[in-house]
């Protein structure tokens, strides 16, 4: 969306991530992580902060930070410390949360962003990463609790997130889009976060300033919160850069604000004005005692990352080897990536394997609405069923046809073809036969035919496929076809 | 019988002298009738006792008795949690609130046997000196009722030198065990930070909180010690290393033993020269049975009080936040909305003193102030723990009076919250450092009891019970009695 | 010289929610303002290069292993709770926004 306003400005945003660790338990308390359940059905005393509870740091969730931070290129210190963030609400038990300050696990890093087509990745910097506790959920929706209520589910109190913050790299609401989408795909690359913006376990808050081109400092910027889609963020930036234009070409200036987006309207309006700074009066939780990890576990955390998306792009267009276009695509997810190359490994051809998952599968995929990881379909079996057709076995189009339901509820397609009748007609006698009904039935086309209409043999060839109820292999009909149309066997 | 110790009830119950239910009963008889003039205890649990007691009777029947607690009646202070009971640390904010899990050390001493006969009554969360700031009213000295027993554990101190239970449970935080044992002439051990687990104890200030002893001989308290320390999984500031015997540690033997005398904390200024004499002579006895006296010096120790109130409110501040009428406990009636909800009902909830406390907290921690005051505290505090650690490269223990006067009267300190917190200066400069101590009492002074502080180098609580428990039996007559309550 | 307005007592006795009369503002402003007095000493005390305290007894991180265990029953979570719908907690309705600090 091309905005004037845009132009006149340069758009600086930062973006906060909170990206909720896949845990068994939560982070300081042996509570499970459990989604959808009716309030306060996965709670344990320390969640719901009752008097003489203590908080233990859960040693996965220290893992998981590390791996997220050596993912994105960040320095992992070997001592980090755990502070109290102090502010009143009802979905924040303690009064307080457990977060990181002063001293937190990562700082530093980057994510090279994809830009369009040919243009080489933008780096945008990160500043830290940290480990904090997310709080409950407050309900307001009058529909459910009455106009005059608030209730209070502590279940998600204590879930382990971390907190991802980018310096203010990103310079558009698409760049934004597309930083989230990368940070995203590393995160579950590593299994380090479900990533699901619609389950609310990657939640983004965004800042959003304007300066002239070519200012330097950076202008007054606004914070906006509760984004929870990537469609919804990208509409937001836009909203609120608008809007910021529109005060600054008045010549007013920016407040600092939090900012709320109605998708209704298409408008940001402000939540909460931010005259005073608020003051949560951090301080080290004495609680807990600084968090140690050794250049040796920090190592042994770097050997177990798994070869990350844009290095096993790279060895795809390499190896295989495969386009550009195709290994990105194919390495967007890594279940996707792993599930090419076991196909592959059972079939061998990858760039018909590549074919064949891009345009079937993903296409199944896309009309269930399933996620890769939820396929039922193997890799085995997919390359079991491209083998049947490299056998002439069955038809590509009989193949393709089976795809939705191999991947929506598996299945072995060698069963399955002979269970459907979808053998293919190969008998070399009986498609001469059906050819030479054809021919006969269908005398004045086969006279415009060889008058020059090559056309009609796609037409012929139809009442060939059709007398095989589809079945039949649709070069070899081709060629008897031809052979007997254009005379090598004159009948 | 109702003012033994652990020791002689034991030896009553192996006898077949008395059964756990007889001391069970004499202890719930004798709680109720000293309550009016006492009131030692917030709260009875009859029941359970009496339902435990019946069940350390069945085990020793059965041959299974399962430590030296078996079958004793105890008390828990009112900040300690006990599984479905009611526990409020005195305040009116935790009204009514039953626990649905035990402190660790509850659970200790249920594996013990041990009977817990009810919850005594303290300072509002912790916070006071005197137990005068108690939502049910304050306890009193059984030394004279007109007296205050001492805070925050003054109730603990009160059921034992009054000879209701042989051992009650309390919590210290700047001197809160130590104090009242002075001041009732009993014995309160507060041991090394981390020693004992804190879960389930109602956080006050998390970095200087501990759960100690009260008891009436050293001996008693070397085996309630022994039953309550030890690492927990559950509390991230509990010490890994195990507890060693203490009871075995009770050698009598005080030769060659060092006896640090810090000299900032010999001063006369301060300081009732009576108490000041006793605590001398204590000292003299100990040396007289072998021990070597050194003078040392800890030159933060006056900076110890300021230290201490910066660091604890700030960190009750935040630890008292979670009282909010949301989840448990009391709420205003009548807010119109969620921040009047919230002011009310912190309002109503808090006494005079833990409002107080909180303020101070909140702005010491509050923006712009924090470094002047909560990180220059903390920094203060690193230099006092090297003064100990200085002081204990030469010395085994150090010794100092508890307190600097006796007993104070009710009223007396109610008007004047820094001369209150000035009572702390010998106690505080210990839970700074994470140290452990002791106090002993060691004579009278116009007819109230001294106390003698011992304070040793982290996890050694049984050089401090070797050498009370010596000075017990080098000094007889300071373990006595005080006049009959009732 | 004071070292607490009133004013300041205000601002953080609200920082807490806590409420109090005009009169006891007054109180606890003369008696903090007599504490902070006291503490003004530690500003003698020269504490350049020293750490502040954040542990006294130095101890290797605990770790919990990643095992859930099973949740308390939904009942006894809200047993306590002053007011509660089913298994949810009740306070007056908040506005949305009305978060922090």
């Amino acid at each position: 969306m091309s905005d004037p306003s845009q132009s006149r400005y340069e758009v600086v945003i930062g973006l906060e991530v909170h990206a909720q660790l896949r845990t068994e338990s939560k982070l300081f308390s042996p509570a499970p992580v459990r989604y959808g359940e009716p309030p306060n059905h996965s709670v344990h005393p320390i969640c719901l902060a009752l008097p003489g509870v203590l908080p233990v740091l859960n040693a996965r969730a220290v893992e998981l930070a590390i791996r997220a931070a050596l993912a994105t290129h960040c320095s992992v210190h070997e001592q980090s410390v755990f502070a109290r963030k102090n502010y009143f609400y009802p979905d924040l038990p303690k009064g307080y949360q457990i977060s990181q300050y002063e001293d937190p696990i990562a700082t530093g890093g980057w994510l090279d962003v994809p830009q369009e087509e040919g243009a080489a990745p933008h780096r945008v910097r990160l500043t830290r990463i940290h480990m904090e506790e997310d709080a409950g959920k407050s309900i307001h929706d009058p529909a459910i609790v009455g106009s005059d209520a608030t209730w209070v589910d502590l279940n998600r109190a204590g879930v382990p997130l971390l907190e991802i913050v980018s310096e203010p790299d990103i310079r558009s609401p698409a760049e934004a889009v597309a930083y989230l989408r990368t940070l995203r795909s590393v995160l579950r690359y590593i299994e380090v976060c479900d990533a699901d913006m619609e389950r609310g376990n990657f939640r983004c808050d965004a800042n959003v300033s304007l300066r002239r081109q070519g200012e330097t400092r950076l202008g007054t910027r606004t914070e906006l919160k509760n984004l929870n889609s990537f469609r919804f963020v990208e509409a937001a930036l836009e909203a609120e850069i608008e809007r910021q234009a529109g005060l600054l070409d008045e010549g007013r200036a920016v407040e600092q604000a939090t900012m709320a987006f109605d998708p209704a309207t298409g408008r940001t309006r402000v939540l909460r004005l931010k005259e005073d700074a608020d003051d949560y009066r951090y301080f080290p939780d004495p609680d807990l005692v600084p968090l140690v990890v050794s250049a040796e576990q920090i190592e042994r955390v770097r050997q177990s990352l798994p070869e990350l998306a844009d290095a096993k792009c790279a060895r795809f267009e390499r190896e295989y080897p495969l386009s550009a276009h195709d290994a990105r695509q194919l390495t967007e997810s890594r279940v996707l990536a792993d599930f090419f190359e076991a196909a592959v490994a059972g079939h061998g051809d990858a760039k018909s394997v590549a074919n064949w998952i891009l345009r079937d599968v993903l296409r199944a995929l896309k009309e269930q609405d399933l996620e890769i990881e939820a396929a039922a379909l193997t890799p085995e079996a997919l390359a079991k069923l491209l083998r049947l057709v490299d056998e002439g076995k069955t038809t590509a189009k009989s193949a393709r046809a089976l795809v939705p339901e191999l991947v929506l509820r598996g299945g072995d397609p060698e069963a399955m073809v002979r269970e459907r009748g979808l053998e293919a007609v190969s008998d070399t006698g009986l498609l001469e036969r059906t050819v030479d009904e054809v021919i006969a039935a269908h005398g004045p086309d086969v006279r415009r035919y060889r008058s020059g209409e090559k056309k009609v043999m796609n037409f012929l060839m139809g009442r060939v496929m059709q007398r095989t109820q589809g079945k039949a292999d649709p070069s070899a009909v081709r060629e008897i076809l031809r052979s007997r149309l254009e005379g090598d066997d004159p009948r | 019988m109702a003012k033994a110790t652990v020791a002689a009830l034991r030896a009553a119950l192996d006898a077949g002298q008395q059964s756990a239910r007889d001391l069970t009963e004499a202890a719930l008889a004798r709680a109720k009738s000293t309550q009016s003039s006492l009131r030692a205890f917030i709260r009875l649990r009859e029941e359970g006792a009496r339902a435990d007691a019946a069940a350390a009777d069945a085990r020793r029947e059965a041959g299974c008795v399962r430590s030296a607690l078996d079958g004793i009646p105890v008390a828990i202070k009112d900040n300690i949690a006990m599984r479905d009971e009611v526990v409020t640390c005195a305040s009116p904010i935790l009204e009514g609130y039953v626990s649905p899990f035990s402190a660790t050390v509850v659970e200790k001493l249920g594996a013990a046997g041990a009977v817990v006969i009810g919850s005594t009554n303290m300072d509002e969360f912790a916070m006071g000196s005197s137990t005068e700031h108690s939502a049910i009213g304050p306890s009193a000295n059984p030394w004279n009722r007109k007296c205050t027993p001492g805070g925050s554990s003054g109730g603990s101190a009160a059921a034992v030198a009054a000879g209701i239970v042989p051992v009650a449970l309390g919590s210290d935080t700047g001197g809160s065990i130590r104090q009242p044992a002075s001041f009732c002439g009993v014995v309160g051990v507060k041991p090394t930070y981390g020693r004992v687990s804190r879960w389930g104890l109602v956080a006050f200030a998390s970095s200087l909180d501990q759960i100690g002893v009260l008891t009436r001989t050293a001996a008693d308290a070397a085996a309630a010690l022994e039953v309550i320390a030890g690492h927990d999984e559950r509390d991230s500031t509990s010490v890994p290393q195990p507890v060693p015997r203490y009871t075995d540690a009770l050698t009598q033997d005080v030769s060659g033993l060092v006896v640090g005398l810090p000299e900032e904390y010999f001063v006369e200024e301060g300081v009732d020269p009576e108490v000041l004499a006793s605590v001398r002579e204590a000292v003299g006895e100990l040396e007289r049975a072998g021990a070597r006296l050194r003078p040392v010096s800890l030159p933060h120790a006056r900076y110890a009080v300021a230290t201490y109130y910066l660091i604890a409110t700030a960190e009750a501040s935040s630890n008292l936040a979670r009282y909010d009428g949301v989840r448990y406990g009391h709420r205003a009636a009548g807010a119109h909305g969620l921040s009047d909800l919230y002011r009310r009902t912190r309002s109503e909830g808090f006494g005079a003193e833990v409002k107080r406390r909180i303020v101070l907290g909140t702005y010491v921690l509050s923006a712009g102030y924090y470094d002047a005051y909560y990180r220059k505290a903390q920094q203060v505090r690193t230099l006092l723990r090297g003064d100990f650690e200085r002081a204990f490269a030469g010395c085994d223990v150090l010794a100092t009076p508890t307190t600097p006067e006796v007993a104070f009267a009710l009223g007396e300190k109610t008007d004047d919250p820094l001369r209150m917190y000035l009572s702390d200066v010998y106690t505080v400069s210990a839970n700074l450092a994470g140290v452990p101590a002791i106090s002993v009492p060691c004579g009278l002074v116009r007819g109230m009891p001294v106390g003698l502080q011992l304070i040793g180098a982290p996890l050694d609580e049984a050089t401090l019970l070797r050498t009370a428990d010596a000075f017990e039996r080098l000094a007889p007559q300071h373990v006595c009695e005080p006049p009959d309550p009732t | 010289m004071a070292h607490i307005t009133r004013g300041e007592v205000e601002h953080v006795v609200a920082l807490a929610r806590l409420s109090l009369t005009p009169p006891e503002i007054d109180r606890m402003a003369r008696e903090i303002d007599a504490i902070l007095d006291y503490v003004e000493t530690l500003r003698a005390v020269d504490t350049t290069g020293v750490s502040p305290t954040s542990h006294v007894i130095p101890l290797a991180t605990p770790l919990r292993e990643d095992r859930a265990d099973d949740p308390i029953d939904p009942e006894l979570a809200v047993a306590n709770a002053p007011e509660h719908e089913g298994s949810a907690f009740v306070v007056p309705a908040v506005i949305e926004g009305e978060e922090e600090g």
